[in-house]
Formats: structure tokens, sequence, C-alpha cells
């Protein structure tokens, strides 16, 4: 297998693109989560404030979902741009 | 230093063999200890009821050993596999075979362990509902091992599929590729499902004539937080069936490895997110029967905010594999 340098800065952005969102699909996947038990146990203590508990939780959960998308462009970023 | 290719086999195999017996205990023995532990919370609270609690604990371990049995079956193959057509990529494919199962199997192994420790709990909380206890700890545990059995399902394909037609450049990473997908997104789906039955033993215990929806809400939940490990099922079907262009480049190999590295990592968080969420929803399902529909209704929005991480990540996946 004959290896040049152009081949493995590409091998590189490849696994790299791979680590960024494989990696970084972790925390936000789990934030988003205990946002959404919390909010499930708000709305089970005090049912009324439904709709104020849901756009609580979807805008803290797009907060977190924040740094998935950086993940998303910098892997989309080394496969298509780098 | 130039061995031959069965030298290559064996020491993939071996390898291959110790990482999915060594990581596959990792899982069970957390579950199965954690169930201990709550069983002797409850002895504490109740030494009459030894003999139910003792029982449920028994079951409830045994099912959360399951994922490390279906890691000992894989181990003992790999020790003593024979392929019928040895080639080069062989070794990779027995290598991928025991990543794929050992790290398939944590998830489930933790997991099945928290419904078993709840039961426990909840039969010396409410001992007339020890029947209804037992079967949604059972039916709680059960759906957490399906992760574990995907993962044995690409061990078993990946052992004895004979891949010796392929080229070994870059087949050799799809199928480590493979490996990692199915094992590594099985971890979260695993733990996230036992959050769900873990809440649901302990809601029926507070409330037993919520069974029915507490069950049912937990059944939604656990589905969805199935989901990311059905991805890297997806995707290491994909890497394992798609017939590679032949290529010698590092990037062609690294570009699949790539992508099963980062559908892999990309399960986890979604697959224990959705099991927080679902965890919280069924908890207070039973304390607040009248509102299931809505917490059910929240549950699924919040899930499939944190489902998106996991669909980044297979997007990124499939990209890798199809469009580069």
């Amino acid at each position: 297998m004959a290896i040049e340098g152009a081949d493995i800065v590409k091998a590189a952005a490849f696994l790299g693109a791979g680590l960024a969102m494989g990696l970084g699909a972790i925390g936000p996947g789990i934030g988003e989560g205990m946002a959404a038990a919390k909010t499930c146990e708000a709305i089970g203590k005090n049912p009324k404030e439904a709709g104020l508990l849901t756009r609580t939780m979807l805008v803290g959960q797009a907060v977190s979902e924040s740094t998935g998308i950086y993940s998303l462009v910098v892997a989309l970023l080394l496969l298509f741009v780098v | 230093m130039a061995y031959d290719v069965q030298t290559w086999i064996n020491l993939a195999a071996y390898v291959g063999g110790g990482l999915a017996m060594g990581l596959g205990a990792v899982g069970a023995a957390i579950g199965e200890g954690y169930t201990a532990a709550q069983a002797n919370e409850a002895l504490g609270q109740n030494p009459e009821m030894s003999g139910d609690v003792f029982k449920s604990m028994l079951v409830g371990q045994a099912i959360a050993e399951s994922a490390s049995i279906f890691a000992l079956v894989i181990a003992i193959l790999l020790l003593f596999v024979n392929p019928s057509a040895p080639s080069a990529i062989t070794a990779s494919s027995l290598f991928g075979a025991g990543l794929c199962m050992g790290l398939g199997a944590i998830g489930s192994g933790v997991g099945s362990g928290i419904p078993g420790g709840q039961a426990c709990l909840g039969i010396v909380r409410q001992p007339a509902a020890a029947g209804k206890l037992t079967t949604n700890m059972l039916i709680g545990s059960a759906v957490c091992q399906t992760p574990a059995i995907f993962a044995m399902v690409v061990a078993l394909v990946l052992i004895f599929i004979d891949y010796s037609n392929a080229p070994l450049f870059p087949t050799w990473a799809a199928l480590i590729g493979a490996g990692l997908s199915m094992g590594l997104s099985a971890i979260g789906s695993g733990m996230g499902g036992g959050f769900a039955a873990g809440a649901s033993c302990e809601g029926i215990a507070r409330q037993p004539e919520s069974a029915a929806n507490v069950t049912t809400t937990m059944l939604v939940g656990q589905a969805v937080s199935q989901t990311p490990a059905i991805f890297g099922l997806l995707i290491s079907f994909v890497l394992m069936f798609k017939s590679h262009e032949a290529s010698t480049t590092l990037s062609a190999s690294m570009a699949l490895l790539g992508a099963g590295i980062c559908m892999g990592f990309g399960g986890i968080g979604p697959g224990i997110g959705n099991g927080m969420a679902a965890e919280g929803a069924v908890r207070w399902v039973a304390r607040n029967m009248s509102h299931a529909g809505e917490l059910m209704r929240i549950m699924l929005v919040g899930q499939a905010v944190s489902q998106s991480t996991a669909i980044y990540a297979m997007v990124i996946s499939l990209v890798l594999i199809f469009v580069l």
C-alpha cells in the first residue's frame, strides 16, 4: 500500500470527521434527555403550566443542541472543505 | 518480520475473543451489583419478605447476565473458529466481531440490572403488587437486552460470512467499522432502556393501579431509546454488505472506519438521553395518571430533540460511506 502525504491528510480528515461528530453527539444527547426528564417531572407536578414548560424545554434543548451542530459543521468542513 | 495469513487470523481471533469477554463482563457485573444492592436495601426495610425479594433479585440478575453470556458464546466461538476460506480479511472480521460483542454487552448489562433492583424495592413496599412488578420487570429488562442481541447478530455475521473474494483494501476497515458502529451504539440504548424500566417498577410499586399506563409509557420510551442502536445496526449492515470498491489508498479505508466510529459514538448520548426522558415521563405517569397523555407527548418531543444528534451522526456516516 503506497501511502502519500496527501492521502494521509485526507485519511486523517475522514477519521477526524467521524470522531468529531461521533463524540460531539454524546453531550447534547444526554443533556437534552435530562431537560426532557425534568420537564416531565414539572408537568407531572403542575400540569397547568405545560405550555410554558414545553417552551422552556425546547429553548433549553436548542441551546444544548448547539454543540452538536458545531460538531456537524466541523465534520462537514473536514469532509468537504479542508 | 513476515507472518503467514493463519498467524494473523489467530492473532485477531484471540485478541477479539479476549476483548469480547473482557468488555462484555463489565456491564452485567455492574447491573447485577446494582440489583443486589437494592435487594439488600429492601431486606433492610422488611426482612420478612426475604423469600420474595431473593427470588426477584435472582430473576433480575439472570436477565442481566444474558448479555455477558452472549459475550461468552462469541468469545468461545472466536477461540475455536476455523474459517472455511482463510484470508487476510478474516483477521479483521474476527477482530471486529470481538469488539462488537464486547462493547455491545456493556449497556444491556447495566440497563437490565436497574429494573431488577427497583422491583426488589417495590415488592417490599407494595407486597400485593408483586405479580405486576415482576411482569413489568421482565418486559422492561427483556427490551434492554435487544441492543446486546443486535451486537451478537452482527458479531455472528462477521464471524461466519465469507469475505475472501472482497478486496482487502478497504474491506478490512469496513468490517472493523461495522463492529464499532454496532458495539458502541448499543451502550447508550441498553442503559437508556434500563432507566425507563427502573422508573416504571418504582412507579408501579407506588401506585399499582397505574400499571397498564406505566408499562405502555415505558415501552414507547424504550422503543425510542432503541433507535440509536438500530441506526448503529443499519450502518454496520451497510458496511458489511455493500461491495466496497478496491482502493489501496489510506483515505478510502479511513472513510469506512470513520463511518463506523462516528455512528458508534454518536449513538451513545442520544440512547442515554432518550432513556432519561422516558424515565422522567414514566415516573410521573405513575404519580399523576390523569395527565399520562400529556406526559407521553412531552416525552416524545424531548426524545425527538435528543435524537437529532444521532441522526447527524448517521448522516455523516452515510456521507463517509457513499459520497467520499
